[in-house]
């Protein structure tokens, strides 16, 4: 537990002090939502309209953007090896180091969102779903993006690698994401989709530390 | 009785699958595999391109359906077994393992391409569009990327038996898409067709169509299974190749 905890802070503490890795991730977010009104027009309904699908695709890229610094400087430097061959679980030490990358880059983006959703005119009734959608997502993003992130070590390309592998799997976190937050703009029930994301997110929680445990294995090797 | 049978399984299976075994072996069975594919799909071409009738809503166009069905059982039945494959090789750490998955992957991928191909070119007469954002289309679309993804990965290293391993891992999570892809039409109201052939009760497919559609299938899965052979038997003699190459090289640095 000390070892999980040392690992958390460590990671968070050099995402907070390099600072690049929250605030270019969060810029990514803003200017990538800002182009679409440049692309598509000013109109209200119209953005209204396209609102939470381009805030989620967008906090997708954004989340994705970051992942191949996630095992990459630990690989490079050696201390990867050192963390695996440490009494922590390496799948405790996969879960260490997807939750600091959540809290430096899902939770920002999060409590980022519902800012630009005024951008781009998302009723106020929505944002609530909004903001709950990219809580409950994001999570899943850092733990897919901690697996593709443990296969991609070493690869050639692997930023692109990483965006190949990823996006395929990240589709369902996307598609109910977007779709509570579009219930919930037409006044239907968000809770369906919210809860199929939490179910999602279990799932992730389970699964994907074993693969990126077994991938670090192999890198290491 | 049955641990008995287990381990003569086990050890025939063992002995196929020592590589100088395997590449005698598949060179002797290519030819069969080869020519009994293509009487499967003489048969089943002949059959669902003259014999078999036009079907009374769809018109000439149900013909489409010989290649298009096929080709979808087997994307999926192709990521399934390079999927297992990949379990097989990462925990038995067998050679073949992997050299079969990277041998059947892009096979998988083709398979899934020219169903979504051929589905365009049945949907734009049928539902008036090349493409529509349903369920089924949308995961089988992702089964592709997700072949892409494997294919890439898999080919992405220096040392191809980290990229066999990392792909293994990644095939094994990829699973999850499998039933989403074949319950798609069952847990959403699609745009896709039912399940017609696979079902509880039996197909609701009349004869005349049946037929030829199961003979279409039997000539991919052959054809795939031909395939498959070669291009494995080409990853074994490649990898054995490199390894003498590196042996000649070693020997020349110590001279």
């Amino acid at each position: 537990m000390t070892v999980f905890l040392a690992v958390l802070r460590r990671d968070l503490l050099l995402a907070l002090r390099d600072g690049a890795g929250t605030w270019t991730v969060l810029g990514f977010f803003v200017i990538a939502v800002a182009v679409f009104p440049l692309g598509i027009g000013p109109e209200p309904q119209v953005l209204a309209r396209i609102a939470p699908g381009v805030l989620w695709a967008m906090a997708l890229l954004a989340a994705l953007l970051s992942l191949d610094t996630l095992f990459e400087g630990d690989y490079r430097d050696g201390s990867l090896e050192i963390l695996l061959s440490a009494e922590l679980l390496p799948e405790l030490l996969v879960l260490a180091k997807a939750l600091a990358h959540w809290l430096a880059t899902g939770l920002p983006l999060a409590l980022a969102a519902p800012l630009l959703g005024v951008f781009l005119h998302l009723p106020g009734e929505a944002m609530p779903v909004l903001f709950a959608s990219l809580l409950l997502g994001t999570p899943v993003l850092s733990l897919l993006g901690a697996v593709g992130a443990a296969l991609a070590l070493g690869a050639r390309r692997a930023t692109v690698l990483l965006a190949v592998m990823v996006l395929p799997l990240a589709a369902p976190v996307l598609i109910f994401g977007a779709g509570a937050v579009e219930s919930a703009q037409t006044g239907l029930a968000a809770a369906p989709s919210l809860l199929i994301l939490g179910g999602v997110a279990l799932c992730a929680l389970a699964v994907c530390p074993v693969a990126a445990a077994a991938a670090l294995r192999q890198a290491v090797e | 009785m049955v641990a008995q049978a287990l381990k003569a399984m086990h050890d025939t299976v063992l002995r196929v699958a020592q590589p100088a075994r395997f590449v005698a072996l598949a060179g002797a069975w290519i030819p069969w595999v080869s020519v009994a594919a293509l009487v499967f799909l003489a048969a089943g071409l002949v059959e669902g391109l003259a014999l078999s009738p036009p079907d009374y809503q769809q018109g000439e166009t149900v013909r489409i359906m010989y290649v298009h069905v096929p080709a979808a059982w087997m994307g999926l039945f192709v990521y399934a077994l390079v999927a297992g494959l990949g379990g097989v090789g990462l925990v038995g750490g067998h050679p073949l393992a992997f050299h079969a998955a990277r041998a059947a992957a892009p096979l998988g991928a083709a398979f899934t391409a020219v169903c979504l191909v051929t589905g365009a070119l049945w949907g734009k007469p049928m539902w008036g569009a090349w493409w529509v954002w349903d369920a089924r289309l949308t995961s089988m679309l992702l089964l592709l990327f997700l072949y892409f993804g494997h294919i890439a990965l898999s080919r992405a290293f220096d040392e191809t038996r980290r990229g066999d391993k990392a792909a293994a891992v990644l095939g094994l999570v990829g699973c999850v898409n499998l039933p989403v892809v074949k319950f798609s039409v069952d847990w959403w109201n699609t745009l896709h067709q039912p399940a017609s052939v696979m079902k509880l009760g039996g197909p609701s497919v009349d004869p005349a169509m049946l037929w030829p559609l199961l003979l279409m299938a039997g000539a991919f899965k052959l054809g795939f299974f031909a395939l498959w052979l070669a291009r494995t038997r080409t990853e074994v003699v490649e990898a054995r190749l490199r390894a003498a190459a590196g042996r000649l090289r070693a020997e020349g640095g110590a001279r």
